[in-house]
């Protein structure tokens, strides 16, 4: 099915187009009556809003997991435990699959006029799974581990900027320094799961008040659990009766483990093979464009690429129509040298597409004045699937504009601690964030500790608090435009490309939504699917 | 005393050097890669001072020397500690670990060791006839091929096209022994293909060399039958280099399955030890290499003892 086919199957299954008006169209398109009404009553059986049943045991196949993960949610960095979590533990807020705050432990969320004051109210009588209610204490004393001195958790750098947590009667208030119009989406990270008093005297217990509790937690091969009968939200989340999550590193094996029926759903499906296995009976591909990419990045406050003009030329030579092609054959998007894209609120679309131009290149390359020595480009297999073939196609490119660019391969293992953020031209990749606000000031922002291109402008620093602390839409749309603008002109990020997120589902799975937010709904979709033969 | 048990505590007594040596060398080498566990655990997303909570809080501040000495305390008083990474005690985990290697190494043992005898019997019975050139082909082909692809190769036809085992080798222990069997049934056939013509051309080749001595024409004099005479004659003096070469085998079907693991996501000890590498997780790395040395360093022993024992040559040294 084309795209524009599918597009107007999609909007007839959501009452948009009425069928009379879709078999006109598809006859404009070149398909006869009776082939328009059989597809879309496919497509409306596979996505009418049907019942979620109840029951089952759903198995899921992730990469991701290694016996050294641990049910502690500050911990957690890769997908397998990611998804571990999502079963036993709730967030305070969730961001939803349109990019608006879903409330889950907090009934509402309100902030005072300048957004420095954020009241969370929490929910009553929501049940741990040791039996005990949830309180606005638990919450807080939650976001007190995940912020204090001794934390470790992989949230510390979001908390930053609270200056006073507090409970007053329902209420859990967060006092920040300078406002932030954006906090409910900092508390939406997938760390902040509600625990126990905190989980400060276990915190890797698994108490939460999810929908499941953990039955079996064997790291790095399988983890099962049972679903409580006590669940809150069990209307929308919690289908099956069991899942079993089992650990398949290797992206073979987890393929033949959807084909042979073995797991339900699988995560990162290899771009290489995703049009190959579509293809096969019984199950899917979907993918979802995302706001996660991958990056080449240098370092401008170091020679030669302090010189914007050899940015310029490098970001002209790159060639992102071929990158999507060959590296993520068509499962992506190209990028324009700014970490945003249209999956984020408030993106404007008007800023023009940069164009591969061998002409342009090889003039900035000429007007930077650069002596023609090798520019080295550091890469490694586990810095983005592709990496290295990526590289490749960058350095002949670039060869074609006069550009002498040099690959030195490094090894995957100590990749994140000896060359990303550490040397001055590397390649990368970024998951990305729930909005722009967290996306700048995680890697752009002058002061942060994941400055991996060394951007310290004072300019774009004030525009970036600027726009945090700006309730109105548009002018906050307006901001983020010149920031992405300037970023794109001088800043030392070349960003060919935005990957979608890829995952296989059996066709026994119903509720499947796709969720720009991360790969497999958000890590959600274990939770949130259900059985159609339970 | 007698001699062999001589040999044997000398060996024992050497053997725990080795290992003491071996800990020495796994401690150093996990040491020296690049990066901290602290740094592996939280990866791309870790903040310094997230860093420095956690290494404070593992202990990693201390010296290295301090972190071993203390480390061979626990050790010597049968303590392996718990796992830097998600505080698990080791011994615990390694234990299920290590039931899972040697249960498929077992079996994989169970099939192979025989079977690649019986080949190499048959391999000298019919030399340089057919039945010789197409065991050696087929042996010779199969341990050429990389296991991986052998692996992918059995999922796609017996898994996925003939629906007969499953592809995800994952066990435990509330499985029956069938349905366990069943899960591991492709590893074995993997493993069995990887070690047979190891094994096989080995005993073809110390049964042939055999062949040529002095009493094996008498026997045939006398008129004997073929596999009588390499039965009776030929195999019990051909038993030390088979022997040798069975142990080395055994050895790699214990220590040197992980790709196999990785491909059948089977949990083994192999793939426990590679995740903790790779995040730097000291004790456990520790806990399994001298566990993988031992089993090595046993092999060998057992190999040593029973060429002596079936030597008598050696067994009533002058």
């Amino acid at each position: 099915m084309n795209d524009q086919l599918k597009d107007l199957t999609a909007k007839v299954a959501s009452g948009l187009m009425t069928r009379r008006e879709f078999v006109g169209r598809a006859a404009a398109l070149g398909v006869t009556a009776a082939v328009a009404n059989s597809m879309l009553a496919g497509r409306a059986q596979a996505d009418a809003h049907e019942a979620p049943k109840r029951g089952g045991m759903m198995r899921i196949g992730s990469s991701g997991g290694e016996s050294t993960n641990s049910q502690d949610p500050a911990l957690v960095a890769s997908e397998a435990p990611l998804n571990n979590i999502r079963t036993w533990g709730e967030l305070l807020v969730e961001v939803d699959s349109k990019g608006m705050i879903e409330n889950r432990m907090a009934e509402s969320v309100e902030a005072s006029a300048d957004a420095k004051t954020w009241v969370f109210k929490i929910r009553k009588g929501i049940p741990f799974s040791n039996g005990k209610d949830m309180t606005p204490d638990d919450v807080l004393k939650t976001m007190q581990r995940h912020t204090n001195e001794e934390s470790k958790s992989g949230a510390l750098g979001i908390m930053q900027g609270i200056s006073e947590m507090k409970v007053d009667g329902d209420n859990f208030i967060v006092e920040l320094e300078t406002a932030n119009a954006d906090l409910p989406y900092l508390m939406a990270d997938y760390h902040l799961m509600i625990q126990p008093g905190g989980g400060m005297d276990d915190p890797g217990a698994a108490i939460g008040t999810g929908a499941y509790t953990v039955e079996i937690d064997e790291p790095g091969v399988r983890h099962a659990f049972k679903r409580r009968d006590d669940y809150w939200d069990a209307d929308n989340r919690g289908f099956a009766d069991e899942i079993e999550q089992l650990i398949l590193n290797d992206a073979t094996a987890r393929t033949a483990a959807l084909q042979s029926g073995q797991v339900h759903i699988i995560n990162r499906i290899d771009p290489k093979v995703a049009s190959l296995l579509d293809r096969a009976p019984n199950l899917r591909v979907e993918s979802v464009a995302g706001r996660g990419h991958y990056v080449f990045i240098a370092h401008v406050d170091t020679a030669p690429f302090d010189n914007n003009d050899v940015m310029l030329a490098l970001k002209y030579a790159i060639n992102r129509e071929e990158m999507v092609d060959k590296i993520l054959r068509g499962y992506g998007s190209v990028g324009n040298d700014f970490p945003i894209n249209a999956s984020y609120p408030l993106f404007d679309d008007s800023i023009p597409q940069r164009e591969h131009s061998i002409e342009k290149a090889k003039e900035h390359y000429q007007k930077s004045g650069h002596d023609g020595s090798p520019i080295i480009l550091r890469v490694a297999d586990g810095a983005f699937p592709g990496a290295v073939d990526a590289a490749a196609l960058f350095q002949e490119s670039a060869k074609a504009a006069g550009i002498p660019l040099e690959i030195k391969r490094e090894p995957n293992d100590g990749y994140w601690s000896e060359v990303w953020n550490v040397q001055p031209f590397c390649a990368s990749y970024w998951g990305g964030r729930p909005v722009q606000d967290q996306m700048y000031t995680t890697a752009y922002l002058s002061s942060a500790d994941w400055n991996d291109t060394r951007w310290k402008r004072p300019e774009f620093d004030t525009m970036l608090n600027e726009a945090k602390a700006e309730l109105d839409g548009a002018k906050r749309t307006a901001i983020y435009s010149k920031m992405a603008q300037m970023l794109r002109e001088e800043g030392g990020v070349i960003l060919p490309m935005f990957n979608d997120f890829v995952a296989g589902v059996s066709n026994d799975i119903g509720g499947w939504t796709n969720d720009p937010n991360g790969p497999v709904m958000n890590n959600l979709s274990h939770v949130k699917c259900w059985l159609k033969n339970a | 005393m007698h001699p062999i048990l001589k040999l044997v505590a000398q060996r024992l007594a050497l053997g725990i050097m080795l290992l003491f040596a071996a800990s020495i060398l796994i401690f150093a080498g996990t040491t020296m890669l690049p990066g901290d566990v602290a740094q592996q655990i939280l990866g791309q997303s870790a903040t310094p001072q997230a860093l420095a909570n956690l290494r404070a809080e593992l202990g990693l501040n201390e010296p290295a020397l301090t972190r071993y000495f203390s480390w061979l305390g626990g050790f010597l008083q049968g303590d392996l500690g718990t796992a830097l990474t998600n505080g698990r005690d080791i011994a615990e985990s390694l234990g299920g670990r290590l039931k899972n290697t040697l249960f498929l190494a077992f079996w994989a043992a169970f099939i192979s060791v025989p079977l690649a005898i019986f080949l190499g019997l048959l391999a000298v019975r019919y030399k340089d006839r057919w039945p010789d050139k197409l065991i050696s082909a087929v042996t010779l082909t199969t341990i050429s091929i990389p296991e991986f692809m052998i692996g992918y190769v059995l999922i796609y036809w017996v898994s996925i096209r003939m629906g007969l085992f499953s592809s995800v080798a994952i066990i435990n222990d509330g499985m029956s022994l069938g349905e366990k069997l069943n899960a591991i049934a492709i590893p074995v056939m993997v493993l069995t293909l990887v070690v047979l013509a190891h094994m096989m051309r080995m005993t073809r080749a110390a049964i042939l060399n055999v062949m040529q001595s002095a009493y094996i024409e008498t026997a045939e004099l006398k008129g004997m039958g073929m596999l009588r005479i390499i039965r009776t004659h030929a195999f019990p003096n051909a038993i030390a280099p088979i022997v040798n070469v069975v142990m080395l085998n055994l050895a790699y079907l214990v220590v040197g399955v992980v790709v196999v693991e990785v491909v059948f996501a089977y949990p083994g000890m192999g793939q426990y030890l590679v995740d903790h590498v790779a995040k730097r997780d000291v004790p456990v790395v520790q806990a399994c290499g001298l566990i993988f040395a031992a089993v090595y360093i046993g092999l060998n022993l057992v190999a040593d003892i029973v060429s002596i024992l079936a030597n008598p040559r050696l067994r009533h040294p002058k």
